[in-house]
This record gives structure tokens, sequence and C-alpha cells, in this order.
């Protein structure tokens, strides 16, 4: 029985969690933890109820922190979490994954870790680095992170990772060999004969379908995207949308074809919502059709974007769906994006945004 | 753990000296139990900094990164000179650990 729903919020200057009731109407505020650093990812392992929070602060490194009681007390560590003497060293974690056998962080520059531990140490997960086409890797705006972590949940040995703007890639092998997986996305930003490259894609996140590995969405820079084989090859689906351009996606928690989205008024406009009014897109047909969910949401001067990692849904039925904005808002919606409100105001930049329901 | 940037040249050769080392207020917070002021047994910076790691474990991937290196936006003082990781210390000498500006 649900006791009550956390929604784990990163902000550009600490982290905050939202206390909700089970009903999901009343929320308070908690914060800022993590002596207000600069994160980019704050979730929990919901079986251990463990809250982890990723980022990097500018005097002193990246670190992973974590707090296993709810907030109240948190530890760092940045054991392990290095390259090799005289690589490039790491600037920030970017995005934690938390599961039953270990937690996988994504960094920037590039690389992923793996600590078997609970966070205490860590160890680089070579064979990423190791792909040939690493020489090829080139930042976006965003810097060359890793910043999407999917795990298969029924094999362990199956992770697909994003990097921003190097595309997708999934090991088989429990991370020793990776395979790029962009086969159908399209680069805008080559010329004409050049847009389909192996790497080099803006992946911006990727989201799997609720019971069905095999299906992944993705929204990328230049387009949003479905694969039905595990990204080994993907489809447009865009048609209906306000834009191809946006930053995250989440899954519906059962429903495979159910999907949301936020689209922006495009790349080099801005970046805020289109017409300055604020929409979740949802498809209940995979990807056929949109329709776009807005009741409560401002509909008028909503000149802020929504991060890569700033949307979530939460377990429960009906779905939950939160999202943070740039400009420091949290919104959420109780009844699949039916009706929102805005939870909290005036935060930092947000960019992430999890849940938690205890039970 | 990486013993970060330790010269075995001159500095290795001489010996240890107690320094008072100097720890911003930043760095404190995130060790529960660090003081603002810490006397080391050491011949160079990097020693400090093995110390300081020894006292306060995580303490050194705070200071330094893999290159390894005092991080880009820390400065370590041996005295009033801008020091980098072999920088010798000398019996009595005040170091200090500082923030850069920076931030927004």
């Amino acid at each position: 029985m649900t006791k009550r729903v956390l929604i784990l919020v990163g902000t550009k200057k600490g982290a905050f969690i939202l206390d909700g009731d089970a009903a999901r109407q009343s929320w308070q505020l908690r914060g800022p933890f993590c002596e207000a650093w600069p994160l980019n990812h704050v979730i929990a392992n919901a079986e251990t109820r463990t809250v982890y929070a990723t980022g990097g602060n500018e005097w002193f490194g990246p670190a992973v922190w974590k707090s296993e009681d709810l907030g109240e007390t948190w530890t760092h560590s940045s054991e392990g979490l290095k390259y090799a003497e005289g690589e490039e060293p790491i600037k920030c974690g970017w995005s934690l994954s938390p599961g039953k056998d270990c937690i996988y962080a994504g960094v920037e520059p590039a690389g992923l870790f793996r600590s078997e531990d609970g966070g205490v140490t860590w160890a680089h997960v070579e064979g990423l680095r190791n792909h040939p086409t690493r020489p090829n890797w080139t930042p976006g705006g965003g810097g060359l992170n890793l910043h999407t972590i999917i795990r298969h949940p029924g094999d362990g040995n199956q992770l697909w990772i994003g990097i921003s703007a190097v595309g997708v890639f999934h090991t088989s092998d429990g991370c020793k060999t990776w395979t790029p997986r962009n086969v159908g996305i399209r680069n805008n930003y080559m010329p004409e004969g050049q847009q389909f490259p192996e790497v080099g894609h803006c992946v911006h996140s990727i989201a799997m379908a609720a019971g069905s590995p095999g299906r992944l969405y993705q929204q990328n820079h230049c387009g949003m995207y479905r694969s039905d084989d595990g990204g080994k090859s993907w489809s447009q689906i865009e048609n209906g949308l306000p834009s191809t351009f946006g930053f995250p996606c989440a899954s519906h928690p059962r429903d495979k074809d159910t999907f949301f989205l936020i689209p922006l008024n495009g790349d080099i406009l801005g970046r805020y919502m289109p017409d300055a009014k604020a929409a979740v897109y949802c498809t209940r047909d995979g990807g056929e059709t949109w329709e776009d969910l807005r009741e409560g949401l401002p509909q008028e001067q909503a000149f802020f974007g929504v991060l890569r990692q700033a949307m979530a849904t939460d377990k429960l039925d009906p779905a939950g769906i939160y999202f943070g904005s740039s400009s420091g808002s949290v919104f959420a919606s109780a009844d699949e994006g039916g009706n929102w409100k805005e939870v909290a105001r005036h935060l930092p930049t947000i960019t992430s945004v999890e849940t938690l329901v205890v039970e | 753990m990486t013993n970060v940037g330790h010269n075995s040249g001159d500095a290795a050769a001489s010996q240890r000296h107690v320094v008072t080392v100097s720890l911003p207020t930043a760095l404190v917070r995130l060790f529960p139990g660090s003081p603002n002021q810490v006397q080391i047994e050491a011949r160079d910076v990097a020693e400090v900094v093995d110390g300081l790691e020894e006292r306060w474990p995580g303490m050194r991937d705070r200071l330094t990164d893999s290159r390894p290196s005092i991080r880009k936006h820390l400065n370590i003082f041996v005295g009033a000179d801008k020091a980098q990781l072999d920088t010798p210390v000398s019996a009595g000498t005040k170091v200090t650990i500082l923030t850069a500006m920076s931030g927004g």
C-alpha cells in the first residue's frame, strides 16, 4: 500500500525532495541537499530506498552522493571514479542507474563506471571507451556526456547507453563490447548524403517501453524515434508533434504504447515551449498519433524549457507524470497528464526529475 | 588509491616538516569533523595531500584530479607562492588551500 510518493529533483544548485501524500495531492519541499552542488541526476533504488545523486563541483570535481534515509543525511564518494593517469579528468557525473547487482554511473567526458558496493567505490567499465569509433566522438553543446543508461529488465548483460553527441550504444555481453545502434537516425547537421552516420548523433534521451525490452523511444536533437528491435533500427514518429526538437521522454509504467515527451519550439529559437504555452505530448499508439496535455500548465509567457532528465512517471495507477523546468518549477499530474499542478517554484534550474513510491 | 603526483626527487630526499595547512570552508563542510586548520608532516604539497587523505579519506579526490594535478579551480599556496604538487614545504611554512573565484 502506498504511503508516500517522493519526487527527487536534481538542480544546478543541489538536490531537492518533494514529499507527497499517497493521493499525490499535497507536496512538501525539502532541500537543498548535497551542499548545493551542481547535480545532473538524482534517483533512488526503489528496493533499498537509497537515494543517489551525481554531478560535479567546479572546485572539487565529480562525486556520487548517497542517502539511506530518504534525504535526511548524505555521504559522498568518488573513490575509483576516475580515468587512467594522464587522461582528461572527469568533470562530472551525469546519469545513474541503481539496480540489484550494481549501480552504473555515466560521466563527462563520456564513460561508464560501475559500483558493486552501493556507491562506495567505483570501477571504470573500459569496454565502451575502447570502441573504435571513440576518436570520432565529438561533444555537443552540453559536453561529451553519457547521460542515459537503460538496463534490460531480464538480462543483466544487456545495456543501452546514450552519449551526446555520439549516439546510442548497446552491449549484450556485460559491457565488454558495444555496438552503435543508430540506424535510421538522421543528423541534420551533416551534408546531404552523410546524414546517417554510424555515430555522431545528438541523442537527447531514450526510454524503454514498459514490459517490452525491444521497444525503445528516443528524443533526438533532430527528431523523435521509435525502435521495435532494441535499437537496431529506428523509425520517425513525429507526425502530429509541434516540433521535432525536445529533450526528455518518459514511458508509461504499464502500457508499452503510451509515451510522453515535451517538444520545444525548435533548436534555434530559444528552446522554450512552443508559442510559450506549456504542454506534454502523449501518444497512446506507439507514436502514430499524439495529443497535447496542458490542463493546468501555463498557457502564456511559458518561456522555459525542460532538460533531458527532467521528466518521469511513477508506477501508480493511474500513473503520475512529473517534470521540472529550466525556470525552477515542478509540475505534477496524478492522472496521466489530464490535470497538472505546479507543486514547486523558484528552484534553481532543474536538471533531473525521478520518483520513488514508498510503500 | 593513487598517490597523486608525488615527486621523488629533491623534496623526497629531504626531511619531513610539520606545516600548518589551512582548509577552505567549502571543503571542510564536505568532511564532517575536519577543521579549518591542521598540522601535517610533509616534504611537499603532494605529501600534504597524502596526509589529508589519511585523516579524511576521499579528500584527495576533492583536491586533485587524475592528470594528476591540483584541481583547476583550486589554488594551493606555500607561504605566499602558488604551488604545484611537487612544491617542497619547509618547517613552519603555512600551506593555504583556496577555492578560486568562480560560479554563478
